[in-house]
């Protein structure tokens, strides 16, 4: 058992660091320390601009996607090179925000059904941040229940026409291409009829609303499919195996997540540490310390709990679904701190102005982003029910629509 | 970075499952438990015939100096067994005191024959039912003797010997070593919510004692960092009980029937056991961190120690709690032994001081500002 750096690694790390003293947007450091969860803010810079700028410095000097093979844009580096990246890069890492959807899911579904050449040809572009992606997957109809989505994909000679209706589509409207599942045949059970296709979101027949999000900000979309024509070749695995492939990408999501969790634990301290409380301070005050107590467990525990992944996975062991546990602790956690916190406040913790709230107002933007992150990604229900099922290996759930034909499915609103 | 135990490590940790296994079982655990015995001799013969009291002591005192990880994951196995053994005051208690503040010649007195197993040590702190302060403390040492009565000593019916905290001359706290076979000191069963464990109080009649290591006016702060490394290893114990509880759970749930179906297919239940699992897991990862700070001796590890403390307390308090739900009726019979890990569970958290005291030694332990 060890924790600090390998020779290896050690060197590696200094290596980052001289790079990136060199080369990081110093002009954004401040605007993006004060950034509030959920809302990376650049100051007078344009933050979709400052991200592709950065990202395709990143790649330029061979620091993009640094765990990809070398051929597609990557640098072929160690699950532990990354993790060193990632602590060197620091705040600047919040640029990346915008292509973790696209890097982290569409990407790992792209090597792992996509053909040579589709990898060759948007691979590269997807690293340096010149091309974004989304990822297609929730429809009204079904978030949780994933499988039982409705857009539907038929054949038309060599390629397949699509109609429909996805939502929640985070970064459409930036987007240049996206991942889509569809159903091909409803006459199969639910999980047996979809197929995964990639497009282009400029297609013609490709209607994108924004949606106007409970926190003010406008991160995802409704995306209409209108007579839309996608080549054969776009296709991703077989015809009818669309669940499968989904599974590679909600598999990465939970790792592309789970990696970089905020918990809302180092904004709460360091108000705490110079908060007044009544006549005192409120370090001082009993309820408030054993919060910090139980919060700071939390945070180390999945601070912890994610080296241990990592060194699991440097020593070729696949990652399973106990990381499932990361999203659902710091979820949960960060709404809890982000009410603690303001309560602490008294009234003028309502104030969201970042002028003169405490923290640049950081914790009201988590009080009022967080509700998401219970939701986005398989809600706390759906990580629980993997916990119980697929770690715990307890009975699955009773299934009102096992077996049956998707088109014989009982639905309600 | 390897954050993993090394395949010796967990080697041994087989060893002693596979012994705890074929003697620590339900029936063991009931002797001590319904008053048969004081302890389970036949384990801690057990436990002797592998050596495992030698773990983490250097060659030089009779040790094995196989390190804290092994002796951690050995603690984890005793947790899982529930064995009632005075292991956790022997080993994490006394033979550390006597590893971090023994004079060289207590060392030689005392070490070799602990890590024999051939002598059973504990520690003895509390006075009064409240917590545990220094200003609690009015055993008095003087002229080379104890006087005054310990309120509960976890195995102090089982013990050879005592490290007593104590004040000298009305003034400052210190550590002393205290034959406790002698006339001058009498012993008494206490009963606790977990008689698996021995408690016993103990009252001393200017009974001969030994200042424990130089320094008479340090016991406070010696106890405090007994307690820290103590922590990490009792830690591992209540891990092993949290799993356990969470295991009976589970095989219950699959196995039980209500309305036509395994109850663990309930998905009240389910979410429960699954937020057993996380509690678990988080207390883990926690607990790894701190075994790695006190077999590097880290200066981290008290943030680490109470860190994991506090998380194992309330892994094993949930998990042996919830264990009760999931069995209904059964789950608060004598019979099954849910209650033994409830109770245990309990007990453990109070052993070196409860939830709240670790909590506020967290927080006072936490770096400024946003790096912690
Ligand atoms: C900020 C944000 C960004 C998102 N970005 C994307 C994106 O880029 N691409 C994409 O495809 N999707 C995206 N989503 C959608 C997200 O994946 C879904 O919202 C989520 O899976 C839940 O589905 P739903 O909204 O249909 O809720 P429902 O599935 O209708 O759930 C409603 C409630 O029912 C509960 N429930 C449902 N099934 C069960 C069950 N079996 N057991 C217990 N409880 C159950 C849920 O937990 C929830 O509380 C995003 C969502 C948010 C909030």
């Amino acid at each position: 058992m060890d924790f600090s750096d390998t020779k290896e690694e050690a060197t590696f790390r200094s290596e980052v660091r001289a790079w990136i003293k060199d080369a990081a947007p110093t002009y954004l450091h401040d605007s993006l320390a004060a950034s509030g969860f959920g809302n990376t803010r650049t100051g007078e810079y344009e933050p979709l601009a400052e991200a592709k700028k950065w990202q395709k410095k990143k790649a330029d000097g061979g620091w993009a996607c640094i765990q990809w093979p070398k051929e597609f844009g990557g640098r072929g580096a160690t699950p532990m090179e990354s993790v060193i990246w990632g602590q060197e890069e620091g705040l600047y890492g919040k640029l990346a925000g915008t292509f973790i959807i696209g890097q982290g899911m569409c990407a790992p579904t792209l090597m792992a059904y996509g053909s040579e050449a589709h990898k060759q040809r948007y691979l590269p572009p997807l690293a340096s941040g010149e091309e974004v992606w989304c990822q297609l997957f929730s429809e009204p109809q079904s978030g949780s229940d994933l499988a039982g989505l409705r857009t539907r994909a038929e054949q038309d000679g060599n390629e397949w026409v699509i109609n429909g209706q996805k939502i929640w589509t985070s970064g459409a409207h930036i987007s240049d291409f996206g991942i889509l599942i569809t159903r091909t045949d409803p006459e199969v059970p639910k999980h047996r009829g979809l197929t995964m296709f990639f497009l282009n979101m400029k297609s013609p027949g490709v209607t994108i609303k924004p949606i106007k999000q409970a926190n003010g900000e406008s991160g995802f979309n409704e995306v209409y499919f209108d007579n839309v024509r996608i080549p054969d070749s776009q296709r991703l695995g077989e015809v009818g195996g669309g669940w499968q492939v989904s599974l590679t990408t909600l598999m990465n999501e939970r790792l592309a997540i789970g990696g970089s969790i905020a918990t809302g634990f180092p904004e709460f301290k360091a108000l705490i540490d110079n908060l007044p409380l009544g006549n005192g301070r409120a370090i001082d005050n009993p309820a408030v310390r054993s919060k910090l107590a139980d919060w700071y467990v939390k945070s180390a525990g999945l601070r912890n709990t994610a080296a241990r992944a990592m060194t699991a996975l440097s020593k070729g062991e696949v990652p399973g679904p106990e990381n499932s546990i990361g999203k659902l602790v710091a979820g949960g956690m960060m709404q809890d701190i982000a009410k603690f916190a303001l309560d602490l406040q008294g009234l003028g913790g309502a104030i969201v102005d970042p002028a003169i709230a405490a923290s640049s107002a950081r914790l009201q933007a988590m009080l009022l982003r967080s509700p998401a992150v219970r939701i986005e990604g398989g809600t706390d229900q759906i990580l629980r029910n993997i916990i119980a099922e697929r770690v715990l290996g307890l009975p699955e759930e009773l299934r009102a629509d096992k077996g049956i034909p998707f088109n014989k499915i009982p639905s309600g609103r | 970075m390897d954050f993993d135990f090394s395949q010796d490590e967990k080697m041994i940790r087989e060893q002693v499952r596979k012994m705890l296994s074929a003697r620590c079982d339900s029936g063991a655990v009931r002797s001590v438990f319904e008053g048969r015995e004081a302890y389970a001799s036949h384990v801690w013969q057990g436990l002797v015939e592998m050596g495992v009291m030698a773990t983490a002591i250097p060659e030089e005192y009779g040790g094995v100096g196989a390190g804290y990880p092994s002796l951690c994951l050995v603690a984890e196995q005793l947790g899982a067994h529930l064995a009632p053994t005075p292991f956790s005051s022997s080993v994490y208690l006394a033979t550390e005191a006597l590893l971090l503040f023994g004079t060289e010649a207590q060392k030689q007195a005392w070490l070799p024959r602990l890590a024999a197993g051939e002598i059973i040590g504990t520690l003895a702190v509390t006075e009064t039912v409240a917590q545990a302060t220094a200003d609690s403390i009015q055993l008095a040492f003087a002229d080379g003797g104890l006087s005054g009565a310990k309120l509960i000593v976890p195995d102090g019916g089982i013990a050879d010997f005592a490290l007593v905290l104590a004040r000298a001359n009305g003034g400052a706290l210190g550590l002393y070593i205290t034959d406790l076979q002698q006339d001058s000191v009498t012993r008494e069963a206490v009963a606790t919510v977990d008689p698996s464990r021995n408690s016993s109080s103990i009252t001393f009649a200017q009974s001969s004692a030994q200042l424990l290591g130089a320094a008479p006016d340090q016991g406070w702060s010696q106890l405090q960092q007994v307690l820290d490394r103590a922590a990490v290893l009792l830690a591992f114990e209540q891990l092993g009980g949290a799993q356990a509880a969470l295991d009976m759970a589970v095989n219950y749930a699959q196995e039980r029937f209500a309305f036509g179906r395994p109850i663990g297919s309930f998905q009240a239940l389910k979410h429960m056991m699954a937020d057993m699992y996380v509690a678990l897991k988080l207390a883990e990862s926690n607990c790894y961190y701190a075994a790695w700070a006190l077999a590097t001796g880290s200066a981290e590890l008290p943030l680490a120690a109470a860190t994991a403390r506090v998380a194992a307390i309330q892994a094993f308090q949930l998990c042996a709690r919830d264990n009760i739900q999931v069995h209904g009726g059964m789950g608060f019979t004598w019979e099954f032994d849910c209650h033994l890990f409830y109770r245990r569970s309990n007990y453990l958290t109070l052993q070196l001081g409860g939830l709240a005291e670790w909590e506020n030694k967290l927080v006072d332990r936490l770096p400024a500002g946003e790096a912690a």
